[in-house]
């Protein structure tokens, strides 16, 4: 008799364990791609969506990395089993536009009634997920833009307070820095993101023909006729000087725990890290800069990085209403855009975002000195034709192909010009290649 | 009575052989059957249109110097790890046969690392051997600029060499170590009692005896460094320093799974996969018949 009440207890207990808190809500999948101490901010971030109201619910899944959200949800999406929401990088923007399995930002903010002033975003983030005519696709959700992270005790030895505006002004550093004892001036892996991207961005300088490819498929790659090469050979030159150093993952630490411990006085890398280093980057004073300029140019936009967040196909009805309202909840200035800036190193996408910021008088807080520069640089022109994003097919490919190239010749294997043209060669035909499997296809 | 064992009631063994067929079926015909229609065909990542293409794909691979660098790389990598295999787990496998005290343990220990992960192997060797900071950094104090697998391709091609090789010699030790075992041991003493020495009986007598378990393990070796050397090229060296170790395996995986690149991954698996059935068919047609015992 015992046992059987027993039994019945822990039964009943067991069905009460079971029954969802909340049954009644109405549930969708949101993949982001996002890991670490970022992932935990996401994954709070749908805690208090759910936390807020009681009609929805986001079930939120980490998939391990960017590339990683892109292939799972690729798959995903041919099994029929997608995500409502999922969080895309820069890179994949032109598989997603041209997926055919997305539906475009612009088209779910009209039907779901989210009210979106779109020319609100800056310029630099709206123009890289719109489509050639101005249409945004998706959702900017976390964005950054490159910086110059610089070691104020390091510059104070040769006398300079401040960061330096040019790259001639820039090597001319180095060699001082070097001079007075300074054992590495600038920290490199094969980045392709600052050293071509963001580089060609601020410069004005193209990195394919058609605008980047934003005008059709048939873009050509023109980076190996531009001044990135003599950039590249001044990166080259300052290795074999002694003034920078490669740190990559194998060396055994990487470029930003190479600047973080001191080893190296400046690096180029995202403001996304920003704080991250007030963590870990506390032995000496330090700031942020925008990128060098060439001499004689005129500063333009530098690019977007960062993910942007894709509503998929093929959802019901009720799901893509819990969704619109986790876009309106994200997206918004105060729940969205302020949570993401003060949890992380990103920057507010929308102007009503900074708004918000600067009200609360956010970027006056000494922690955050510097952060405002990278709407500045972001911003600093309304996207010139080359300045708007780079739509490239299967870029993932591209910019390995550059880091190989880049790998041999600054190991002496390869003189830099020609390194520079095998991989625009190299490069050409995966862009040949990607013309031919979307045969037909129109780039939106 | 019938003289051999085997089922007189064909549906119970077709039951019974039923799930693993279903399972080889599954992961394995199916996947393959995909792969070739997509090795024909430019498959686009989301599905959607997919057009017929003949040999297109192959000529791309057959074409790209890039793939043949891929080959030529993964050669060297399965010949150096075979051959670093077989002699280290021979050796060992031998010292171990002479039944010392406390043999066992070192029999156990052997074996471990082939229980290990790759990329937890990968990652071990990355940090061990890491320029900067790893136990061989002080390599690098004495002599400037020896060791560097993030730059030099040669540094880096050694040290995915040695972390397939420790961690497959366990496998391979294993084998020697049985067909050592069975080896009759009045052969030993007989070649003892006329005088032949502890190298001398390994070289002329047990060395001899273990050639079908040697050419076996070749095979098993070479194929397994061809294909099963992904987890720690990607923990390890990404391919590479300028490609140096962008092994057949990793590139597939790169342009499959990186790039989505669907149609070039399966035209590449494909290559590697009649190179292996390759392997295998020299081994049973040829290996298996000639190398025996007498």
């Amino acid at each position: 008799m015992n046992r059987l009440l027993l039994a019945a207890a822990s039964l009943g207990a067991l069905a009460l364990a079971a029954a969802p808190a909340h049954a009644d809500r109405i549930k969708f999948d949101f993949w982001y791609g996002n890991t670490g101490a970022i992932a935990e901010v996401v994954q709070k971030h749908c805690d208090l969506f759910n936390a807020s109201q009681d009609k929805y619910e986001a079930v939120c899944t980490g998939q391990g990395g960017y590339d990683k959200a892109e292939q799972n949800t690729i798959a995903a999406y041919r099994a029929n089993q997608q995500p409502a929401i999922v969080q895309i990088y820069d890179a994949g923007t032109v598989n997603f536009m041209l997926s055919g399995a997305i539906v475009p930002a612009v088209q779910f903010a009209k039907d779901h009634g989210i009210n979106v002033d779109w020319d609100s975003y800056f310029g630099g983030i709206k123009n890289y997920y719109a489509t050639s005519k101005g249409e945004m696709w998706s959702f900017p959700y976390n964005s950054s833009t490159a910086m110059f992270y610089w070691n104020k005790d390091a510059w104070a030895k040769i006398g300079k307070t401040e960061a330096p505006k040019t790259w001639s002004e820039y090597a001319a550093d180095l060699k001082a820095l070097k001079a007075a004892g300074v054992s590495c001036g600038l920290a490199l892996d094969y980045d392709t993101w600052t050293g071509l991207e963001q580089f060609s961005a601020a410069n004005d300088l193209p990195i394919a023909s058609m605008n980047n490819g934003y005008d059709g498929l048939g873009a050509e790659l023109l980076f190996n006729k531009t001044a990135f090469v003599d950039h590249m050979k001044d990166y080259k030159a300052w290795l074999d000087a002694g003034y920078a150093e490669l740190h990559t993952e194998q060396t055994g630490k990487d470029i930003d725990q190479a600047f973080a411990d001191g080893t190296c006085a400046s690096i180029f890398e995202s403001i996304a890290d920003f704080r991250n280093f007030k963590k870990t980057a506390t032995g000496f004073n330090w700031g942020v800069a925008m990128l060098p300029l060439l001499d004689g140019k005129e500063r333009k936009n530098t690019l977007v990085g960062g993910a942007s967040l894709w509503v998929m196909k093929g959802k019901t009805d009720q799901e893509y209403e819990a969704a619109a309202a986790f876009l309106n909840y994200v997206t918004a200035p105060g729940t969205g855009q302020k949570y993401i800036v003060e949890n992380t190193g990103y920057i507010p996408v929308r102007a009503d975002g900074l708004e918000l910021l600067n009200q609360e008088g956010f970027y006056q807080k000494p922690e955050n000195a510097g952060r405002e520069l990278a709407i500045a640089s972001l911003t600093a022109s309304n996207g010139t034709p080359v300045t708007r994003g780079i739509r490239l097919g299967n870029y993932t490919s591209i910019r390995k192909a550059l880091k190989s190239e880049l790998e041999a010749a600054f190991a002496g294997q390869k003189d830099v010009q020609v390194a520079i043209d095998d991989a625009v060669k190299n490069g050409n035909e995966i862009l040949r290649r990607y013309e031919q499997t979307f045969q037909g296809a129109q780039l939106p | 009575m019938t003289r051999h064992a085997a089922f007189t009631n064909i549906w119970l063994a077709t039951l019974l052989v039923l799930p693993q067929l279903l399972l080889v079926f599954v992961f394995f015909y199916w996947p393959t059957a995909e792969a070739l229609y997509w090795a024909f065909t430019l498959e686009q990542p989301f599905g959607g249109s997919n057009q017929w293409v003949g040999l297109l794909n192959f000529t791309t691979v057959f074409r790209d110097p890039k793939y043949w660098n891929s080959v030529t790389v993964s050669v060297i990598f399965a010949l150096a790890t075979t051959a670093l295999i077989l002699a280290v787990s021979l050796g060992l496998a031998l010292l171990v046969d002479r039944r010392l005290p406390g043999h066992q343990i070192y029999s156990f220990g052997y074996f471990i690392p082939y229980a290990m992960a790759a990329p937890a192997a990968g990652l071990a060797f990355r940090f061990i051997f890491s320029p900067n900071a790893g136990f061989v950094a002080a390599i690098n104090t004495w002599f400037p600029n020896l060791w560097n697998p993030a730059t030099d391709g040669v540094d880096a091609m050694i040290l995915i060499i040695l972390c397939q090789a420790w961690k497959s010699i366990g496998y391979s030790f294993v084998f020697f170590l049985a067909a050592l075992q069975s080896i009759p041991r009045p052969l030993l003493e007989a070649s003892a009692m006329d005088g032949a020495g502890i190298l001398r009986r390994m070289r002329d007598v047990q060395v001899p005896l273990v050639m079908p378990t040697l050419f076996f393990l070749i095979i098993i070796n070479l194929t397994d460094s061809f294909v099963d050397s992904f987890g720690i090229v990607d923990i390890t060296t990404h391919g590479g320093p300028a490609r140096a170790t962008d092994l057949m395996v990793y590139k597939i995986y790169f342009d499959g799974f990186k790039a989505q690149d669907y149609s070039l991954a399966a035209a590449e698996s494909i290559v590697l996969m009649v190179l292996v059935v390759g392997l295998t068919f020299i081994q049973f047609r040829y290996i298996e018949r000639r190398v025996h015992y007498t």
